[in-house]
């Protein structure tokens, strides 16, 4: 996509301007389609695990459709739950082999560069751009670092957090014995063993992804427009457009 | 060994017929899962076994564990139990007192010397020495260290021993401890429980005596066949938590209709216990059938989750009472906030770039 012939546009509508900054867009391929793919079903099982997951915690008002025999409305929001869990953990397994077989903006997900100066410079320098000290922020092909920091707290931790929790919870349906009980049954020795405890973690890590959605979809309707790169068209497309051609 | 009468010659000389005998062994096998299969292993063992001498011990504790025990539900229960207890030592049944009853215990131990199945009923107070459980002038815990020594093992009877109930609640001014993590060195049964169901007793020491091993435990030392599935899982009313149908308020037209009490806090769906299966008073009832939620007295800390009433646990850590919906609500809407003023803020600026640097490009690309 870095081709600069000159290739006239399509349409009359392009004047002189137009056409010299044309030739000057570059793109990258960032987000390959596994990393597109999953992002957007990540995206809708987490819209269907925070609904259902209230629910769970707070039931809606009581529905008397018919005897209870026949009735299974609070199941079925239990089963959306349940189902939207696994692929949300499933989605995530897929993800983390991606992230060792895809690019390596794939991996940016998994890993803190914490020990370079310079990256924590530029988490500095992104924060500052936030708070309107900078006029022009930087360019960047994949996560800008303050955004990989908050995507590794918030996704990386967060859904892990809300997978095992999970599983250990469902593991308390499927009884003593069961494989969830046995691989995610430590969860409860580890908060003092009453199940209850867990329940309210879980419900709060509903809270802190809810959090992440509001931040993250502001944040990146804001950069789209703001700063110099495409970001929300990137997961649609996968490619990283840049507005400018200027080297820093 | 072999002056040790069986269970079945004790249950004999109380005038339990065989007929009711063999009922017991029955019972026990269904309520511990064997199938009638192992009847015959159970009432062989019963006959033929030196009775299993228990001695039982109360330290902090409010006796409801004792009151369950001798209301055991099979009417042949409750012989079955005192038999099975050495009633030179019980505080509650006992009819020595004083250093007599001191004297006795001393005697049970030496004889059955690393026999004997100790059952504590309440949890030694750690604080102060221990001077807040004081025991025939002694501190308990030194008592309970003292009796452990020459136990086979050790049932932690209720959930004061097990967990510590609610002299260990928050914040535990006499430091109420667990049983567990005073006696480091034996094999303990945790049968929690406030109190606990007295048939889950009968059915763990016979177990014990007709396997010679301690029966599967869960991960927190609990007897699996009693504590494996939740309240929930075998809770009458089950159905109308699938459906969606639950008491929104006490004393409305659902609570009438006996529908789910999810919504007021019970905490069936979180406590594994055999009450929705055994039942009390002679199965007569549970919580849950008379028309109040589980309290959840089998779990850890069960005085520390916030009312019994509410489903969404509070969080008492910053000092004020709020529930995890509350604090994320909150959380959420700082942050949406923020998101809307840095919206407002961004949109400002953009606008003034936008208005000062159009004559500067235009200038650049001149």
């Amino acid at each position: 996509m870095t081709d600069t012939s000159q290739t006239p546009l399509a349409g009359t509508d392009a004047d002189a301007d137009d056409l010299e900054h044309v030739t000057r867009q570059t793109s990258v391929y960032v987000y390959e389609v596994p990393v597109r793919l999953w992002h957007w079903i990540n995206a809708l099982a987490i819209v269907v695990l925070c609904i259902t997951g209230y629910f769970i915690g707070s039931p809606p008002p009581t529905m008397i459709i018919a005897e209870a025999t026949y009735q299974f409305v609070f199941g079925y929001i239990r089963f959306a739950h349940f189902a939207a869990g696994w692929i949300l953990a499933i989605g995530f397994l897929g993800r983390m082999y991606w992230a060792i077989f895809g690019n390596h903006h794939a991996r940016q997900l998994f890993y803190l560069p914490l020990l370079r100066r310079d990256w924590w410079h530029e988490v500095w320098f992104e924060i500052r751009w936030y708070l309107f000290l900078e006029k022009q922020p930087k360019k960047y092909v994949g996560h800008n670092p303050l955004a990989q920091l908050a995507m590794f707290c918030f996704i990386t931790l967060g859904v892990s957090f809300m997978i095992i929790t999970g599983f250990a919870l469902y593991g308390e349906g499927l009884g003593h014995g069961s494989w969830a009980d046995n691989m995610f049954g430590w969860v409860f020795t580890l908060v003092g063993g009453n199940s209850h405890v867990v329940h309210t973690y879980h419900h709060l890590g509903m809270w802190w992804i809810l959090i992440f959605m509001i931040i993250h979809i502001y944040v990146a309707i804001r950069e789209d427009i703001m700063s110099r790169q495409s970001i929300v068209s990137t997961m649609i497309s996968g490619h990283r457009t840049f507005k400018d051609d200027n080297p820093d | 060994m072999s002056q040790i009468e069986t269970f079945y010659d004790v249950m004999r000389s109380q005038g339990i017929t065989r007929r009711s005998f063999m009922k017991y062994c029955s019972l026990t096998a269904s309520a511990l899962g064997l199938g009638p299969a192992l009847v015959p292993t159970i009432a062989h063992a019963m006959e033929t076994k030196p009775r299993t001498p228990v001695i039982w011990l109360n330290g902090l504790e409010c006796t409801c564990c004792s009151e369950s025990f001798i209301r055991g539900a099979h009417p042949l229960a409750k012989d079955v139990v005192l038999s099975m207890i050495s009633l030179d030592y019980q505080h509650v049944l006992m009819a020595a007192a004083g250093h007599a009853a001191e004297a006795a215990l001393d005697e049970a131990m030496e004889k059955y010397k690393g026999q004997y199945i100790l059952a504590v009923e309440g949890n030694p107070p750690l604080n102060e020495d221990g001077m807040f459980c004081i025991s025939a002038g002694k501190p308990f815990v030194e008592k309970l260290r003292h009796v452990a020594k020459d136990a086979k093992a050790i049932i932690s009877w209720g959930a004061c021993a097990s967990y510590g109930c609610v002299q260990a609640a928050k914040p535990n001014p006499t430091q109420a401890t667990p049983v567990h993590k005073v006696i480091t060195d034996k094999p303990i049964i945790k049968i929690p429980g406030c109190p606990p169901i007295a048939e889950v007793m009968t059915g763990v020491i016979t177990y014990m005596l007709t396997f010679d091993r301690l029966p599967e435990l869960d991960r927190q030392g609990r007897p699996a066949m009693f504590y494996g599935q939740r309240i929930h899982d075998k809770c009458y009313r089950r159905p109308h938590f699938d459906a969606g149908q639950f008491i929104e308020a006490w004393d409305d037209d659902n609570a009438r209709k006996g529908y789910c009490l999810y919504k007021m806090g019970c905490k069936g769906p979180t406590t594994y216990n055999a009450c929705s299966t055994i039942g009390w008073n002679e199965g007569t009832s549970f919580p849950i059938q008379s028309g109040h939620g589980c309290i959840g007295c089998s779990e850890d800390g069960f005085w520390d989750q916030g009312t019994f009433y509410d489903r969404v646990t509070d969080l008492t850590q910053f000092g004020v009472e709020k529930n995890a919906d509350q604090v994320g609500l909150a959380a959420a809407g700082v942050v949406g906030a923020g998101v809307a003023v840095h919206a407002a803020v961004s949109a400002l600026k953009q606008a003034q770039k936008k208005t000062q640097s159009t004559p500067t490009n235009t200038n650049e690309e001149v």
